[in-house]
Formats: C-alpha cells, structure tokens, sequence
C-alpha cells in the first residue's frame, strides 16, 4: 500500500481514456483496469473518478450508455469517441517526450555535461 | 456562438437536474455495490461489505456536488443558491444595504445622467441618413462656420468631394396664420437643403433647388412635424395653405417627420424657408455680399471613397482660387471638416472638455463610492470571518467562500445601478424638456438610448466586482483553525490596511470635487459682480425684429425714433437707448478695422476685429456706460454729416495707439471709409464673460444701412411689473401687429451666464455628492474601529485616560487619514481646475477663498462624520465593558 504513488493531477484523465480505450468500462471497472494495467502502483481515490468521467464526457471524449454487468448489475459504461481516441494519442505522445527528457536530464552524469 | 452553446448547455442541465441526478445516484450506487460485490468475494459478510465499501469510497454528497460541477450543471444552480444566501445575509442587516445601495445608486445616476448628455450631444451623430458621412465645413484659423453666400455658391459648385453642399441659417420671424402675429424660429435654408439630406417629408413635400429663381422667387414653408403638431393641431389640409410671414404671402409647403429637428442639435426650429427668400424673412439681403459673413453653416456628404483629408485640400484650392479672385472680400480661406450639428468646433470642442471632465468627475464619484463600499465590506468581511472560517472547516472551498462575497456584492451593485438608472432617465428625460433660455428655442435632445442602458450595467458590474475584490485577500488568509478557536482575527500591527489607503483616495477624491466645485462657484459669484460695460440692474428690454412687422428700408429709421420717443415720454423712465444687437447675446457682429495709415485693406493686414454696435445717442445713458473722453453720439450724427464712432479704451489703446488723447483720431473700414473717433467709453464683455478685453466701436445708427433685429434700452426705477404694462401698451399703440419681447435685462443676461450656471450646478451637485461618499465613508471607518476598540477604551477610561486622550486614541487615525487624503485632493484639484477656466469666469484655483474653503469644508466633514462615533467612545462605560467577557 505504502509503494502506491500519487498520481499528479491532470494524469487521471489520462489513465481514464488509456483504461476505456482497452474495452467499454463502467466506473468501478475503470478504477480496476488502471490498477490492473499499473501493476497497483498507483493510488487512486474511489470518489475522485466520477467527476473525473463526467467531465470528460462534457468534453466529448467519452460517451456513457447503461447497461448489464458482469455481475448482472446495471451499470454506466464508458467507451471512447473518436475525438477521446485522438485525445489519448496526444497525450501519450506527449507523456512520451517529458518522461524521455526528464528520464534523461536526470540521467545525466557530470562527465557529460 | 460558444458562449451561447455553454450557456444552453447549462440551462438544459439547469432542467434536466432532477433526471440527472437520479442517474448519478444510480451510477454511484452502482459503483458500491460492484465494490461491496468484490469485498463480499474476498469473505465479508453483505452488510459489513456495503459499510466499508461506503468508507472507502469517501464523502459521497461532496463527490456529487463535484461531479455535478464538472458536468457543468452548477453554474446556475450555485448562482440561485448564492443569491437566496446573500438575499438572507443582506436582510439580516437592512441599514449596511440601504447605504451600500443608496451610494451606488447615486453614483451610478451620476455617471448615467453624464453619460447621456454626453451620448446625446457627441457621440450620436444627427438624426438623418448616412450621418457618418455628413460634414460641416469650417474656415480659417479660429475655425468659423459661417460663410458669406457667394463663397458658398463657389465652394458648392467648385468642389469635388461633396455629393452636395447645403447651407442654413437661424432666424426668426412674425408669422401670421390669420389672427394673432406671433414670433418664430426659422432655419432658413438652401434649395438642395432637403434633397442633400436624403430626408422624405411626412406631409406634402419639401423646397428642391429648381424652387430657386433669384432673390424671394420661393415663398414656402416646411414646418417642423411638432410646430405642425402644437400650432397646425395635426391638420392634414394645412399644406397648400397661405400664411403671412412679416406680412408677405408664404405658401405652406409640407411637414418634415417628426425625428427630424434640423441640423443643430440644441436650437429646435419652429420651419424652414428658403434662404433665397432672405429679404422678406430677416429685412435685409446680404445674398450678393462676398464680404458679408452672416451666419451661414454648410454641410454635406462627402462622396463614397473621399477621405476627410482629400476633402480638406480639395476644400483648400477652391479658397487659393477666392483669396486670388477676390482679394478684397476672402483672406484666409483654408478650410477644415467638422462634424456637424454644434455649429462646430468653437462650441464643440469647449463642450467636448466639459462633459469629458463631468464624466471624469462622475468617475471619480463611482470610484469614491467603490471605495466607500469595498471598505465597508472589508469591515463586514472581518466580522464574518467566523462564518467564514466555519464554511471553510466544513469543507466549502475558498472559491466558492469568495464566489458567494461577490454574488453578494454584484447583487447590491446591480441593485444600486438599476435604482440610480431609474432615477437618471427621470432626470435626463426632464432636461430634455427643459428650456433653458426663454428667448431662445435651445433645447438638448437628451433620450437615452441603449447605450446609455448598457453603459449604467456594465458600470455597476464593473463596480460590484471592483468592491467586492477588496475583502478577497482578508479570506484567503482566513486560517479556520485559528478563527475558530481564538474568535475573531484582530489584525493588529499591521501598520497601513487596505482600508486606509482606501479612505484616503476616497477623501482624495472628495477633496477635488470639493475643490472644483468652489472653484466654480467663485467664478461665478465673480462674474455676477463683474463689470460687464453697462448696468443690467432697473433696466428693460424691448427685443424685435422691424422686418416681422412689414417694416424696410426707410420705415426703419423712422419707426425706431417713433418708438424712442414714445418709450421716454412714460413717465418714470430715465433714458431710452436703442441698439441693434446686445452685448452678451448669441454672438456680435466683429468687422475688421484697420489704422489710419494702412492703404493695403486686405483682411490680413486688419489690426483688429472690433465687435461693432449701432447704437442711438441715448444709448449709453440707458445701459449706463461711462464716458471716458470725449462726447457721446448725437441725433445729427446722420447720413448728411462725417462718419464717427465712440470706440471703448482697449480699441483706442490697440488701433489709435493711446487712450489719452484717442479723441479726434481717425481708423479705417475695410471699404476705405474713415471714421472719426469722438468718444471713448469703459471697456466690457460682448462676446462672452470669460473673454479678455477686446475692441469694440459703436456707431450712430443713422449713419448705418437700416438693421433689422434691435433691442431698446427702457432705464427707469419704477416698478418693473407696473412698467412691463405700460410699455407693452405703448409698443402696441405704435403698431399692434409688430410682435416683440420684454425682459429686463437681468433675465437676458441668463444666456450668457447660462454656460457658468450649468458648470457650477453641474459640478456642485457632483461636490455635493462627493461630500455625502467621504461623510459615510469616515463616518463608517471611525464607528468599525470604535466598535472594535471598545474595550481598549473602556480600560483606558478605567485607567483615567482625559476625554482628549480618549478622542486621540479613538480617532487620531481618522483625522490623520482625512488630512493626507484632502492634502492630496487640494492639489489634484487645483491641477484639475485649470480646466475649468475655460468655462467659468476668473475661476482660478489660486485663490485664498478658495483654499481656505476646501480646509474649512474638509474639517467640517470630518467633523461631522466623527460626531457620533466619538459621543459613543466618549460614552463608553468601562464597568459594563469589562463585565461582558
């Protein structure tokens, strides 16, 4: 529990659209799918998801149908729109360039600079 | 378009809440039980299961509320909420809102009534098609808008750049519509006048250029749509209809529509006739006179394409050409745009100052009043600190803690804006009815309009922001826990709050309106007193126009002796002097004087522009000007004997070169003619109060070309009501259908002080309302530091502190603020009342009375607003004090 690292803010986003663009969801699999697909390292609040959903489907990154569970519930599922799909291809990318820059400039060793 | 979409956006979820929130149950739901589903799995009994599932998932209203906001469906719905919670708020202290909204209402009035004149007079263009492009024409260096008729003929027909030149003119006549002659206000204007203006007549149809054929070829009349409406009571049969204008058959054409008033924005006309027709209507044809500037305005369109500045040089070839062909009558014929309908920029630009420092000042009075309020509500924000640090432990978030403050402040100032706008169309829509001289047809169009409206919003949103961002850094650093345990947070040792600086621009403020507004005042009981050139007091005036009672050429002489002799045969009356155009009326006629050795009379080489009066003998004795040297003017200076003049001390000492022995020297006219001079009198004002000495000749008026308008000087000290009778019988059995006007002179002196007067009412009203924001304003800071310090007081009354030290302690900070903030007001002001000077008479701020009055008014101000915090301070009890904790 103690390993889990906080999740910058901003990044959920990012981690919702990633978990949903791997099959529609509904929110409690969204929370299960981002740990899963994070090996459990990171820490997310249960109630922090839900304005998370509904504010990317305000922007028109998700669209939200009901239907059945897995455990025979109803439930809201997730999945992405096109827009949500090009979304997530920027923001990978650029999650890609900082974490390479910022992986490098600490890598950076005295002799080299 | 976007702010429109999330705005539906919002409504729709506005509506759809009931039905939104429901799912949003559902979903939440949902997600605890999948969760409790998984606990269940892994071994925990159901109910066990559901209980920390609900744990683990954390505040659930406050996820709600978040997700709400983030599905956009908040805005409102915390906007209604905030609104009921500031409705609450402001109920629970009825006194703090009345004020808050009493202030703003005032000084958003204030900056509203500004506004509208403002909007009315400057920013809005005539009332006729294609304004944009309709220019009038300005000449020569100081920027004269009339031109003779000849040179406007040229100018007309010469130009490129004008679609169409039109010209007009104000006059006035005895018009006749069978019974009883009555005096009105005429434009007379050029043929093309109408069709230049691309206007429709209402009724009938209006005079085109093809009317014209010379001199009183075209006797029509267009009435205006309210001459037509009061006089014509709306009768459709009028047009075709003779009527006599100064006993000659005129015929009544059509009626203009009822937006349009003629082309000047304040002098509403009665009709318009055609300026060929210019002897019947003023008695007098100057049509043919290059030289002889009347007050011709011209104006037109410029053509689509033509910049203002290819106009103006096109403008200026066509005057290189006139100065060229007609050296003798046109010198200094360049030429400049300007925009119609304020007889241009003499009176345009002066007026453009004015108002632009009203609106300032009025600025300043809404920035008083912000400052006023935001450090009432920095006091309120301090005592609600508790509630505030109470909403904060709860949980609310600062944001939403300071979006509920502004709701709250927004609300007043909407509230205050909507009150002071209410008041201020009251207000605007009675000037506009308001007709300030009554001799003249001077009215200002004044309704406000949409600008006005949105101006008087965004002014009190702007505010309501403005004030209400005081207390925002006070929230920010509300830390609940320390509130909430030691009660209240006393900022103590802070040395310079916001609060003060706010009270000291505010008394800043205060100070300069107070400052301009003595000013003015002193102006104007200056120029009251001032030596005008002739004593207004016990003197009448018989105003007429010969022309309006038929009379021309040889009758007119005649009739005005008539009328002399028969006015100083009432007995009582001390002299009777006739002149053909007061002093301090709507301007006078200046005509180029030249030095007895200039040969070359071109108008560049005139040393002076002398105002010019033509007067009887008796004159100067009626309006009681004193005779420096020389002899006054006789009965048998007249078309038989040598030209003379009596000419005041400032055109002896500037064109005869000495006042002492001026007498018996000659000057030059423009046309060769020399002219004795025989007298010298005292100098006065003829143009305006504000003017500096300048020349001015009067001449008998038998030795001049029969006039038309004439005013006779009755001096007596009879009793003005029982005189005015005797007088109006005696003009009437002269001639009965001769209309004429009585005033004394005092009365027709209020068009010349009518500027100064709305200067000083103007900028006394604003002093006055800066004086009530800086009483409120110290009066709310004393008694907010008095209430907090009373138990400070107490102990020192407890300790046996004088009442002096008491007061010093209490309010020594207030009057050291008061004294800053009126130091630096002083000075603005008297930065600022340079200003005024162009307006107000000798107002200079450089004056002891002033100075000291701005001190006096200061302290009393402070004064009173102190009064009754100090009786409370003075009155505390330090028994009952130390008693309540």
């Amino acid at each position: 529990m103690t390993d889990q690292a906080q999740i910058l803010p901003g990044n959920l986003d990012l981690l919702i659209l990633r978990a949903v663009s791997l099959g529609p969801l509904h929110g409690y699999g969204v929370l299960l799918r981002i740990g899963q697909i994070s090996g459990n390292a990171l820490l997310i609040e249960q109630g922090a998801l839900y304005p998370g959903l509904f504010r990317l489907v305000r922007q028109g990154l998700l669209k939200a149908t009901w239907g059945t569970s897995e455990n025979n519930r109803r439930a809201k599922f997730y999945e992405l729109t096109a827009a949500g799909r090009r979304r997530l291809q920027e923001e990978t990318d650029n999650w890609n360039r900082l974490v390479t820059a910022i992986g490098s400039a600490l890598a950076a060793q005295p002799e080299e600079v | 378009m976007k702010l429109f979409d999330s705005l539906r956006f919002r409504f729709a979820a506005l509506f759809q809440r009931s039905q939104m929130n429901a799912e949003m149950e559902d979903e939440l739901r949902s997600h605890l039980q999948h969760r409790a589903d998984d606990l269940e799995r892994s071994g925990l009994r159901r109910a066990e299961a559901e209980r920390r599932a609900r744990i683990e998932f954390g505040g659930y209203q406050r996820v709600k509320e978040e997700c709400h906001e983030a599905a956009g469906g908040n805005f409102i719905e915390i906007l209604i909420y905030d609104l009921r919670f500031s409705f609450r708020v402001l109920r629970k202290s009825p006194g703090f809102t009345a004020v808050a909204i009493l202030t703003l209402a005032l000084a958003i009035g204030a900056n509203a009534v500004v506004f509208g004149v403002l909007n009315a007079l400057i920013l809005r263009p005539l009332n006729v098609p294609d304004a944009q492009s309709l220019w009038g024409i300005e000449r020569g260096p100081f920027e004269a808008v009339n031109q003779s008729y000849p040179d406007y003929l040229d100018l007309r027909d010469r130009n490129r750049s004008f679609e169409d030149l039109a010209a007009y003119n104000v006059a006035s006549a005895g018009l006749d519509t069978g019974g009883n002659p009555s005096s009105a206000w005429i434009l007379e204007a050029t043929g093309n006048y109408f069709d230049m203006l691309k206007i429709r007549p209402f009724l009938g149809r209006f005079f085109h250029s093809s009317d014209e054929h010379g001199p009183n070829s075209a006797p029509y009349i267009v009435l205006t749509y309210a001459y037509w409406h009061s006089h014509f009571q709306d009768d459709r049969g009028v047009v075709g209809r003779t009527v006599q204008l100064n006993k000659h058959l005129f015929t009544i054409l059509g009626v203009a529509p009822p937006e349009f008033r003629g082309t000047l924005l304040f002098v509403f006309p009665d009709f318009w006739v055609p300026l060929v027709n210019q002897e019947q209507v003023e008695g007098l044809n100057v049509l043919n006179e290059r030289g002889n500037r009347g007050l011709l305005m011209t104006l037109g369109h410029l053509k689509a394409g033509v910049t203002p500045a290819q106009a103006v040089a096109d403008l200026n070839s066509v005057g290189a050409y006139l100065e060229k062909t007609y050296p003798k009558d046109d010198g200094q014929m360049t030429f400049s745009l300007t925009r119609p309908g304020l007889t241009g920029d003499w009176l345009g630009r002066p007026l453009l100052a004015f108002l632009s420092g009203l609106m300032l000042l009025a600025g300043l009075i809404l920035l008083a009043a912000c400052a006023n309020l935001g450090s009432l509500f920095a006091a309120r924000a301090a005592d609600r600190s508790r509630e505030v640090a109470l909403r904060l432990a709860l949980g609310a978030s600062r944001l939403r803690v300071l979006r509920q403050l502004f709701t709250e402040a927004v609300l007043i100032s909407l509230v205050g804006g909507a009150i002071g706008l209410w008041g201020s169309i009251g207000l605007l829509r009675a000037l506009s009815v308001w007709q300030p001289l009554p001799t003249a047809p001077l009215q200002v169009p004044i309704h406000p309009d949409a600008n006005v409206y949105l101006v008087a919003v965004l002014l009190s949103l702007a505010s309501g922001f403005l004030f209400g961002a005081v207390p925002v850094r006070q929230v920010l650093r509300t830390d609940p826990y320390q509130v909430v345990k030691s009660g209240s947070t006393s900022m103590v040792g802070q040395r310079i709050s916001v609060r003060d600086i706010l009270l000291v621009v505010q008394i800043a403020i205060c100070a300069v309106l107070v400052t301009s507004s003595l000013v003015a005042v002193r102006g104007l009981v200056r120029s009251m007193h001032s030596s005008f050139g002739f004593e207004p007091q016990n003197a009448m005036l018989v105003e007429t126009a010969l022309s309006t009672g038929g009379y021309s050429g040889e009758q007119v002489p005649a009739m005005q002796k008539r009328m002399i002799d028969a006015l100083q045969a009432i007995p009582g009356v001390e002299s009777v002097g006739l002149v053909d155009r007061l002093p301090l009326y709507y301007g006078a006629n200046g005509f180029d004087v030249f030095t007895d050795q200039t040969t070359d009379l071109r108008p560049a080489n005139a040393t002076a522009n002398a105002w010019t009066y033509n007067i009887s003998p008796e004159y100067f004795d009626a309006a009681h000007t004193s005779l420096l040297a020389g002899r006054k003017l006789s009965w048998h200076d007249d078309k038989n004997s040598p030209q003379v003049a009596v000419v005041n001390r400032e055109f002896a000492a500037k064109i005869l070169g000495s006042v002492s022995d001026g007498v018996g020297k000659y000057y030059k006219r423009r046309d060769g003619t020399r002219v004795q001079v025989v007298g010298i009198v005292e100098d006065g004002k003829y143009a305006s109060l504000a003017e500096d000495p300048s020349p001015a000749m009067f001449l008998p008026v038998l030795q001049q070309p029969p006039g038309n308008e004439m005013a006779v000087v009755v001096r007596s000290n009879r009793d003005p009501q029982q005189l005015a009778e005797v007088i109006t019988s005696t003009v009437r059995n002269l001639d009965a259908g001769l209309p004429f006007e009585l005033h004394s002179w005092n009365q027709e002196l209020g068009s010349a002080l009518f500027p100064s007067r709305v200067a000083t009412m103007a900028l006394g009203v604003l002093g006055m309302m800066g004086a009530v924001l800086s009483i409120t304003g110290i009066f709310g800071m004393a008694a907010y530091s008095i209430s907090k310090r009373l138990r400070e007081l107490g102990i020192r009354i407890a300790l046996g502190a004088q009442h002096s030290e008491l007061l010093q302690a209490a309010l020594g900070r207030a009057f050291k603020l008061l004294a800053v903030g009126s130091v630096v007001g002083l000075i603005l002001g008297i930065l600022a009342s340079r200003v005024l000077s162009s307006i107000v008479y000798q107002a200079t701020p450089r004056d002891p009375l002033v100075l000291g009055g701005v001190v006096v008014a200061m302290a009393l101000l402070g004064l009173l607003a102190t009064w009754i915090p100090a009786q409370r301070a003075l009155s505390v009890d330090p028994l009952i004090l130390l008693r309540e904790e």
